[in-house]
């Protein structure tokens, strides 16, 4: 069952052969198991690729497949980071607040020291106290499975309440955006319970493991994040194979026909947008102990619309499309916007790429929109012939994938 | 008396333009049913309103033996109960393949998680492939639906209606952009499906409403005009004055 579902889609197969030729070549030229010519942060910008890389298959399930323009996936994508470093972070505050007291005459009760770990955290933000949303801080199981309760716990509400009442469109992309934006201006307030705008930071230290060196620590995340790209892709694919796909695709393109058929539509919607939202918690629980930090700034609604120009330029409605959109556009950006890229002297203006890269970008978002909507991974059909159909004229009516105008006529 | 379906005095308004206007008429259970009128008589509108598309301002569209008011049901769970419906535009998902359209339309459950880990039978295959050859699409299974012609597209739907294995039929203008012959077998599959099951079909083509050969309703202005065999109710002075005298 499982073999005949790899067999039926090859572009799965390639695609895991290629993910995992990289990740070995990457670790060969690690400078912990190898050659030495990548470098520990590049290792970590790749790492941080791959996460980005998997947050944009769930982009695609929502928007490429069921339609749903959602900007609020990097809100679940940044709410999976808080998750992860909320453990990361007292954990290792702890070590460091033990430490310091054991020097102490008088051994610390545990009251003490978690005292003085909420002193450490919360000193930044004038507070001591820990709220009670870090009541599972101690324990890893606990916050691992936050990672994917509380984005899927928000999307569920969330989505539940905008399904219900049928909002779609435009309307439901600004509600989402909406969401998002509140959630980032909550969380930079120093009373949410998340240090304000501070974030949490150090998240790149694993408690307990001082002694090991940030070559294999990168290393580690960076097997982790290819692992979980490739479950999660395989966990995509599957879903969109079968005829929950069919339905997915029919909302995306007539959601009134597909309710005819007696599918509930917003059941669709509901279950794909909360999953997704568990998929991109994953991603960001894996990207920000790479990052180091995560701040509310991360959440911001301009990430959530990267994320879709990442999906739209790698081509939407193909898995393999929002994985190279991401990948690519990412590196690049990392390319120019850190400094990298050569400034271009014109002699009467200089062309400094970390400002004028978000123009080139919107540029060739705008450009692929309209003159290739299929986005790069288009040109994979040039070598496999997938067709799209053959429309003549103009759509007829406002039921959209019906019949067009000269259809009719002939 | 056991009706399929009965619309209960239903009225439908439309930014204060009467669409529907205290409309009231009984389907049986295997039963076809030819809904004639003249253009913006209210025809598509009375599906819409039986479908769940559009609420009604009052009355009552009940169904089955224990008489549910489909009114307030939302369009899914009505298809559920079984009705189905083929819209006057053909309508079919045009991205997916002939068979994927099909499969979608097969009478199987309809909840996410059941479709999530479904996988079709050989069953539903042979299923597939017998209403293929019945609607002429056999060798186009694997086409992309948007590349069919436009009776081809008509007939898919068709096909997709039937998949669902509804009790009930609703058929907006089937005919529309066929050739003769396909017209005429058309016909054929709509009174095959009529012994086993109600089907009411719209139609302006008169030539197709009598080979149809069934119990005619007219509708005018939102409300019946006339009922009855086609001879009755096109020797009626209103409907030749409302409708065929044009
Ligand atoms: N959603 C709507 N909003 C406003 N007016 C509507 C709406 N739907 C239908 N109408 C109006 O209601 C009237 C009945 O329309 P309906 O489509 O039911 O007619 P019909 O009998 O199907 O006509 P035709 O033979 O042209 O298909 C028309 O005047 C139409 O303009
Ligand atoms: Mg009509």
């Amino acid at each position: 069952m499982q073999r005949s579902f790899l067999m039926k889609n090859p572009s799965i197969m390639v695609f895991l052969a290629v993910l995992a030729l990289f990740t070995i070549v990457v670790t060969i030229g690690s400078e912990a198991f190898g050659a030495g010519f990548v470098s520990t942060s590049f290792v970590k910008t790749l790492g941080k690729t791959l996460c980005l890389a998997l947050v944009a298959v769930a982009m695609d399930l929502v928007w490429g497949y069921a339609g749903i323009l959602s900007l609020g996936h990097f809100a679940f994508f940044g709410l999976g980071g808080y998750m992860i470093g909320m453990w990361l972070m007292y954990e290792r505050t702890k070590e460091i607040v033990a430490a310091s007291m054991a020097e102490a005459p008088i051994p610390p009760t545990p009251q003490e020291i978690v005292d003085g770990i909420g002193t450490q955290i919360f000193g930044v933000v004038g507070s001591a106290e820990f709220p009670v949303i870090w009541a599972f801080a101690d324990s890893l199981f606990l916050q691992l499975v936050l990672v994917v309760a509380v984005p899927g716990l928000l999307a569920l509400i969330f989505g539940w309440l905008a399904f219900r009442s049928r909002v779609t469109g435009v309307y439901l992309s600004i509600l989402t955006q909406a969401m998002t934006l509140a959630l980032s201006l909550y969380l930079f307030q120093n009373d949410s319970g998340l240090r304000g705008n501070n974030g949490l930071s150090g998240l790149q230290n694993l408690p307990g493991l001082d002694d090991i060196s940030q070559d294999f620590v990168s290393m580690w995340f960076f097997w982790g994040s290819a692992l979980a790209l490739a479950l999660g892709y395989v966990f995509a694919a599957w879903i969109v194979s079968g005829k929950f796909g069919s339905v997915l695709r029919g909302i995306r393109d007539n959601e009134a026909r597909v309710r005819f058929l007696g599918y509930s539509v917003e059941g669709y919607k509901l279950f794909l947008f909360t999953v997704t939202a568990m998929i991109a918690g994953v991603a960001g629980a894996l990207y920000y102990p790479q990052a180091g930090i995560i701040n509310p700034a991360e959440i911001a609604p301009i990430a959530s619309i990267y994320l879709a120009v990442w999906v739209a330029i790698g081509g939407r409605g193909r898995l393999y499309g929002a994985v190279i959109g991401a990948v690519f556009v990412s590196l690049v950006s990392t390319f120019f916007t850190g400094g990298q890229a050569p400034d271009i002297d014109l002699g009467f203006y200089r062309i400094q790429w970390v400002d004028w890269w978000t123009i080139l970008l919107g540029l060739s978002f705008v450009l692929v929109t309209l003159f290739a909507p299929q986005g790069m991974g288009g040109l994979f059909d040039l070598i496999t012939g997938r067709r799209h159909p053959e429309r003549h004229g103009a759509d007829l009516g406002p039921d959209k994938g019906s019949l067009q105008e000269e259809e009719a006529e002939r | 008396m056991s009706q399929l379906l009965e619309v209960n005095g239903i009225s439908v308004t439309f930014d204060g333009f009467r669409a529907i206007n205290n409309l009231s008429f009984n389907i049986g259970p295997a039963e076809l049913r030819a809904i004639i009128g003249p253009n913006g008589a209210g025809k598509t509108t009375f599906m819409d309103i039986v479908t769940g598309k559009t609420k009604p301002d009052e009355g009552k569209v009940l169904w089955g033996d224990m008489s549910r008011n489909l009114v307030g049901m939302n369009e899914a769970r009505i298809a559920q109960e079984g009705i189905g419906r083929k819209f006057q535009k053909p309508t079919v998902f045009e991205d997916q393949s002939v068979e994927e359209n099909l499969l979608m339309a097969l009478r199987n459950a309809r909840g996410a998680f059941s479709v999530l880990f479904w996988r079709p039978t050989d069953a539903d295959m042979t299923r597939v492939r017998e209403l293929a050859a019945e609607i002429g699409l056999a060798n186009e299974l694997s086409r992309k639906s948007g590349e069919l012609s436009h009776g081809q597209k008509q007939w898919l739907e068709i096909g997709m209606l039937l998949a669902q294995e509804p009790k009930l039929l609703l058929v907006d203008e089937p005919a529309a952009g066929m050739t003769p012959e396909e017209r005429e077998h058309t016909t054929d599959i709509l009174v095959e499906a009529a012994k086993t099951r109600a089907v009411v079909v719209v139609e302006h083509d008169m030539e197709f409403v009598r080979r149809l050969n069934c119990k005619v309703t007219v509708l005018h202005e939102g409300s019946v005009l006339a009922e009855g065999s086609l001879d009755h109710v096109t020797a009626n002075q209103q409907v030749i004055d409302v409708y065929l005298g044009r």
